[in-house]
């Protein structure tokens, strides 16, 4: 395959994507929409700890607690009155300061240290949402976050609702993929495959972990503030440590490191859970079992499996080639 | 002061808890890199293994010995070649995502299978208090404390002063070299999976009649012993115990004296600031770098 054609097959993936992310919701009943938003929200948290983890290689197990700050901005500041999108401006910015700051540790200690301090700010992240009443109403949480108004229009009904998550996931794919094409995201896969080379070859990697991790962080703040006004209850139980986990398992599972991995673990992370439910009880041990399997089966997540098809397709292309090229040789 | 007392050997009993499951978590690490996120989920089983020979008729001591075997053959051997095995060659985190996704399947398959309830569970220890210096402590701490220190130096003695031990050391330490030297490396791994196994039945037993056999038992055990092996240095099994201990103390003196809102979050506060200080843990060494 020439490299124009793939591009070309590559827009052609694109647009029938995103012809279906579109079309789709129309002949869905309000669930399937309203899982479908899910997606979309969660897989901008994936998107941000792709950078963090997939392209910059740190660890991080605290992305479900910046989901729950955003989510907090969101509820409080909307409840009160103002807009989302001055929430959502909040959440970006507060994220981005904390995430910058918790990159800090990064510095010092890496990989399971790492998650290990991550994982303690995520602890201490749901206990205040937990106990600081007086700012998150506690364990009752805050309920009827209202949905905004887009254009003279209110997202009430799931669908426009949906569209909207849906723009802000074209929105932040756009700016991520400019940012892993720019010399940043080439400075963050250094830091990944090589720390110590990419130092002595003058790339600031102090700077470079910081901005990953708050611009990650941020991400997940977005993500956070797209979620309250979209589940409209906000309370401390959904940003535990399994969020984190579950985020985490999206890019794996996806494929940690590409670019649409999020999306792609997305579906598995939310949307496989609920097909499986035609088994019932069943259907949380179905799902660990499937994961297992497809992680046993292709370690590097189910862009690998994709990958690994092409791979041996173009494989067989060159050799084919070269039989042909070897054959025509031997007879001049 | 006696309530002081009381509380450093609460806690003590419960970070020798912490620091046996630790163990095993440090040594599957140690040899195979295998961060195991089911480690919780796999000191939960064996009772429900136990209570399950017990149901079909056989006497606690060969209940025991049912779900120590069990044990030992499944979350042993069988997670070693059946997920383990396959995933080993491809990096750190898919293994830590499978095992996680293992710790779900464990858990609901023990909530759909068994019993979404808490079951009771005989104790090995006599339901009394010893009373000592003006102390009482309970036999159950006791009992806890004794049998997770015989167990941590059984096996410091089999890795140290046995043959099988040291070749388990050059295996973890540098498989290419050990591999030279003859030592049969996969299955110097191997058993260091069957030692896990055994541990977390061990685990099991005792936490058991503490908080009753339960589907969700794992959850704040196997993050105790992340932790655990964690701050005691991760590649070292002197550490999980400095860890584990410390861990449970830490703990049940916070909970009492500082805060209880806030009773997860201090010991962790504190172990952050022994990881910033010392990168490697209590008594880790730093691990090789490759440039």
């Amino acid at each position: 395959m020439s490299e124009a054609a793939r591009t070309r097959l590559n827009y052609a993936g694109v647009a029938i994507a995103l012809a279906f992310l579109i079309l789709a919701p129309l002949e869905f009943h309000r669930y399937g929409i309203y899982i479908l938003s899910q997606w979309a929200v969660m897989t901008i948290a994936a998107i941000g700890l792709n950078l963090t983890l997939g392209y910059a290689g740190q660890v991080s197990l605290a992305q479900g607690a910046f989901v729950g700050i955003g989510a907090y901005c969101a509820a409080i500041l909307t409840t009160q009155g103002w807009p989302l999108i001055a929430a959502i401006a909040l959440a970006l910015v507060l994220c981005f300061v904390i995430g910058w700051l918790l990159g800090y540790p990064a510095l010092r200690v890496q990989h399971h240290y790492l998650a290990f301090v991550t994982l303690a700010f995520s602890t201490l992240a749901f206990l205040v949402f937990r106990n600081e009443s007086w700012l998150t109403n506690g364990t009752e949480g805050i309920d009827g976050v209202p949905r905004p108004t887009v254009l003279g229009l209110s997202t009430t009904p799931h669908l426009y609702y949906y569209y909207f998550c849906l723009f802000m996931l074209a929105l932040v794919t756009l700016a991520t993929l400019g940012l892993v094409r720019s010399p940043w995201g080439r400075a963050f896969i250094a830091l990944r495959e090589n720390p110590l080379r990419a130092l002595s070859l003058g790339v600031d990697t102090r700077r470079y972990i910081l901005m990953a991790f708050a611009i990650g962080s941020a991400l997940g703040g977005l993500a956070g503030a797209l979620y309250a006004p979209l589940v409209g209850l906000v309370e401390p139980p959904a940003f535990t440590l399994t969020l984190s986990l579950n985020l985490l398992m999206m890019v794996i599972v996806g494929g940690s490191g590409y670019f649409l991995g999020p999306f792609l673990g997305g579906l598995v992370a939310v949307l496989l859970p609920e097909w499986l439910r035609v088994v019932d009880n069943y259907y949380l041990i179905l799902y660990a079992l499937l994961v297992m399997g497809l992680l046993i089966y292709s370690p590097t997540g189910l862009i690998g499996i994709v990958d690994r098809f092409l791979v041996d397709r173009r494989t067989r292309a060159a050799s084919a080639a070269r039989a042909a090229a070897s054959a025509s040789i031997e007879r001049p | 002061m006696a309530n002081f007392v009381a509380l450093l050997i609460a806690g003590l009993a419960t970070g020798a808890l912490y620091a046996l499951v630790a163990v095993g978590f440090t040594l599957l690490w140690q040899t195979s890199q295998t961060i195991n996120f089911a480690q919780g989920e796999f000191v939960m089983l064996p009772a429900f293994f136990m209570l399950a020979a017990m149901h079909a008729g056989l006497p606690f001591w060969a209940a025991i010995l049912v779900g120590l075997a069990l044990s030992v053959a499944i979350l042993g051997f069988a997670f070693k070649r059946l997920l383990v095995d396959p995933m080993l060659r491809h990096g750190v985190l898919p293994l830590a995502i499978a095992t996680m996704a293992l710790s779900t399947f464990l858990k609901e398959s023990v909530k759909t299978f068994y019993s979404a309830e808490a079951s009771p569970f005989p104790s090995i220890a006599p339901d009394a208090y010893l009373h000592l210096f003006g102390l009482s402590v309970s036999w159950q701490n006791i009992v806890v404390l004794g049998v997770a220190i015989a167990a941590v130096v059984a096996l410091q003695f089999l890795l140290q002063r046995t043959r099988t031990g040291r070749q388990m050391q050059a295996a973890a330490q540098n498989p290419t070299v050990a591999r030279i030297l003859g030592v049969p490396v996969e299955r110097m791994i191997l058993y260091t999976f069957l030692i896990n196994g055994a541990l977390v039945a061990l685990a099991s037993l005792l936490i058991s009649p503490i908080y009753l056999a339960k589907f969700s038992n794992g959850d704040t055990l196997g993050l105790a012993a992340f932790i655990a092996a964690i701050v005691g240095g991760f590649n070292q099994i002197r550490g999980a115990i400095v860890g584990g201990l410390l861990l449970g103390i830490v703990d049940n003196l916070s909970a009492a004296y500082i805060s209880t809102q806030y009773r997860g979050a201090i010991p962790l506060c504190l172990l952050i600031v022994i990881i910033l200080f010392r990168p490697n843990g209590l008594l880790g060494r730093a691990e090789e770098r490759t440039v």
